[in-house]
């Protein structure tokens, strides 16, 4: 026991010693700096290549992110455990209520897509509107020969298969944007299931994951569901063009998902506003993809509220912050990811500058 | 003088010795109650983390969520029930168990008294092999691989020839559903069952058997009327075994039960999709959102350790009823 006890005492001081000394040469030499985030899995790849790509910047700061889920982000970033927070959904009213004097800074637009096996559609993709995929998530729209999809699909031979639904089993970001998108073009769906990471879907299977909803449809015929547009491009999976606002069928791309964005810029709030009410889906705009979505970066105003962040440090996650959401932003596209328009680039920056730590704006211009 | 001294050596070594057993016994009689502490404690530990996390649930619902269907986890019009995932863990179990345990005796039988030495080591060796493989991979063969298998050579057949005659056969297959939940699950235990049991019987006496031949008996009724009826206690304790492995399984159930959720997750025929308790809880407490989502997944963690807590306290009463029937037997 005292052999133990004078063992740990002397690992104790022999580590104060360490972190003293190092703390010394830090403020001596090179600032190394690692900022800690969590959140989403689904900006995930482009963060990851985001921390390469900037050692080679500021090989001074290092990153870390835990792609541990939306709604552990949102704990941590309000427990105060990591650096920054990352989410799919924007803070709800009540969490932007407890966090006090958060931000939301957009770092990436995804969106979803419609998957779907049908062989006797391989050459012309099926179209689809909003209210007809709200019947058919809702179970009202039994076949694929229901008049409905043929008025949508003149001249295409559909089959007399019943469809079946398929849907992330999960709690998710993307089931989120997909069941926001259902809300908004289907007042019975807003009424009956309502939008949520997981909800009550009144049909269907549920399978587990883009990759287990992708092997789901994949495996049998005559089967529908959702995907993120990245993992759809990479697999290259079979997806439906939507009707958009405006009534044009428009193909998921990084382009059309881009106008989506545009249109929706100039309703933004300001970065420290509430964004719990923000929603790009079923944006106006010729060429506007129905189904995309905001990824955000949470932080508090004044980065001094998390107790871990002293002055360097939220130096080095502002300058990381602005280098992401320019320079950064060229990483997208390669990924799948689509890149930030300049009028959402813009808001991003004045955010940034209004950050402070201890009430001196942290962005020097 | 010298052999004095030297038989008060030996008398200090002995008691010395013995003051070291006393020591030593001490030791280990604190060290087995500590065990058991630690154990009891980590139980109530257990009661009571799930316990206070799913206050909030009970508090709001009160016993209708137990009994509810209901599970809408939206922001607002927050409903939550556990029935559905009961159901849903009771009937893939059951179904588990029905293919499971005929199996697992009978391959325990096959190795015991059919071709006992070699070849059995083998077979027996073979089948335990099947419990060294994660429940992830079995899933994941289950929802790549497995699945087409039973929907084309079991499910469709049966949907078309009986489909509109027998409800139980009713839902047009995906081979995503309890069904298949069901068979994999009862592979994934096969091993467990039938390595208990062929212990059971392998622990029946020979007198047992050789009185049984001796009146003239055949193999099979051998088996019938003096290996079975012995080993019963053991063979219903190696079943309740498989059936908690069985319920408390979660990521191959996640893969292939098909995760219906609220009213659509109780099964309306073999081929519907369902959802288990361990099931919902590993699909959406990583992104719960709102207190009382979480307090309801939590919740469902308290449910499905009562249940576990009463399948068990029914095991331990039909055996002890099976023994007791069976020592009045031997009376």
């Amino acid at each position: 026991m005292t052999y133990s006890k004078i063992f740990g005492m002397s690992i104790l001081t022999l580590s104060v010693l360490i972190s003293l000394g190092i703390s010394s040469i830090n403020t001596v030499h090179a600032q190394q700096v690692t900022i800690n985030g969590a959140g989403a899995t689904f900006p995930f790849p482009l963060i990851d290549t985001w921390r390469v790509e900037y050692q080679k910047v500021k090989p001074d700061v290092n990153i870390n992110y835990a792609s541990i889920g939306s709604g552990g982000g949102i704990q941590q970033f309000l427990a105060k455990t990591v650096d920054f927070g990352a989410t799919d959904a924007p803070l709800s009213k009540s969490e932007f209520a407890k966090a006090v004097n958060p931000v939301h800074i957009p770092e990436t637009l995804g969106s979803v897509v419609i998957s779907y096996n049908v062989p006797e559609l391989s050459s012309t993709p099926l179209k689809l509107s909003g209210p007809v995929l709200a019947d058919i998530y809702l179970g009202k729209i039994k076949k694929w020969d229901d008049p409905q999809i043929k008025q949508l699909n003149p001249g295409v031979n559909l089959p007399s298969n019943p469809i079946t639904v398929v849907h992330r089993s999960d709690g998710s970001g993307t089931t989120n944007v997909f069941t926001d998108y259902l809300s908004k073009v289907s007042p019975e769906w807003k009424s009956k299931v309502g939008t949520s990471k997981s909800v009550q879907w009144p049909v269907g299977v549920g399978a587990p994951g883009n990759e287990g909803v992708a092997a789901s449809i994949g495996g049998s015929k005559y089967s529908i569901g959702y995907n993120e547009l990245a993992y759809a491009l990479q697999t290259k999976m079979n997806y439906a063009s939507l009707q958009n606002k405006d009534g044009n069928f428009v193909t998921p791309s990084v382009n059309t998902t881009l106008a989506a964005a545009v249109a929706a810029a100039p309703t933004l709030p300001k970065g420290d506003q509430p964004w719990s009410n923000v929603s790009i889906t079923n944006a106006p705009g010729k060429a506007s993809y129905p189904i995309s979505s905001f990824s955000y970066i949470i932080l508090y105003k004044d980065l001094n509220a998390n107790p871990s962040i002293d002055n360097q440090k939220a130096k080095a996650i502002v300058d990381f912050l602005s280098w992401a959401i320019t320079d950064g932003q060229k990483f997208s596209e390669p990924l799948g990811y689509v890149p930030l328009p300049a009028a959402v680039v813009k808001t991003n920056q004045d955010t940034l500058g209004s950050l402070t730590f201890k009430g001196t704006p942290l962005l020097t211009k | 003088m010298d052999e004095k001294s030297r038989r008060l050596s030996v008398i200090k070594t002995i008691r010395s010795k013995s003051n070291e057993s006393k020591f030593g016994d001490k030791f280990f009689k604190g060290l087995v109650i500590g065990c058991s502490i630690y154990t009891i404690a980590m139980v109530a530990l257990v009661i009571y983390a799930l316990s206070e996390g799913s206050l909030p649930i009970f508090l709001k619902e009160g016993f209708y969520f137990v009994i509810g269907t209901d599970w809408n986890p939206v922001e607002g019009s927050e409903s939550f029930g556990a029935l559905p995932y009961i159901i849903g863990t009771l009937v893939s179990s059951a179904i588990a168990m029905v293919i499971a345990v005929p199996i697992s005796i009978g391959i325990a039988i096959f190795v015991n008294e059919m071709v006992k030495g070699r070849i059995g080591t083998l077979l027996s060796f073979i089948v335990e092999l099947l419990a060294a493989v994660p429940s992830i991979v079995y899933g994941l063969w289950a929802l790549f691989v497995f699945r087409f298998v039973i929907l084309d050579y079991i499910e469709m057949p049966l949907y078309n020839a009986l489909g509109d005659k027998l409800s139980i056969f009713g839902t047009a297959p995906f081979g995503l559903d309890v069904f298949t939940a069901g068979i994999v699950l009862a592979i994934m235990i096969i091993p467990i069952v039938s390595a208990i049991s062929r212990e059971v019987i392998r622990a029946v006496p020979d007198s047992q058997r050789e009185a049984a031949y001796a009146l003239g008996a055949t193999r099979w009724e051998v088996v019938k009327t003096a290996i079975l009826p012995y080993g019963k206690s053991g063979l219903l304790g190696a079943s309740f075994l498989g059936l908690g492995r069985a319920i408390g399984e979660t990521i191959l159930v996640t893969m292939v039960i098909g995760n219906a959720v609220g009213m659509s997750a109780i099964p309306t025929s073999l081929f519907s999709p369902s959802q288990t308790l361990s099931s919902i809880i590993a699909n959406e407490f990583n992104e719960a959102s709102g207190a009382l989502h979480l307090s309801a997944l939590i919740g469902l963690g308290l449910v499905l350790f009562a249940l576990t807590l009463l399948i068990n306290v029914g095991a331990v009463f039909i055996v002890s009823r099976v023994t007791k029937s069976h020592s009045n037997l031997r009376d």
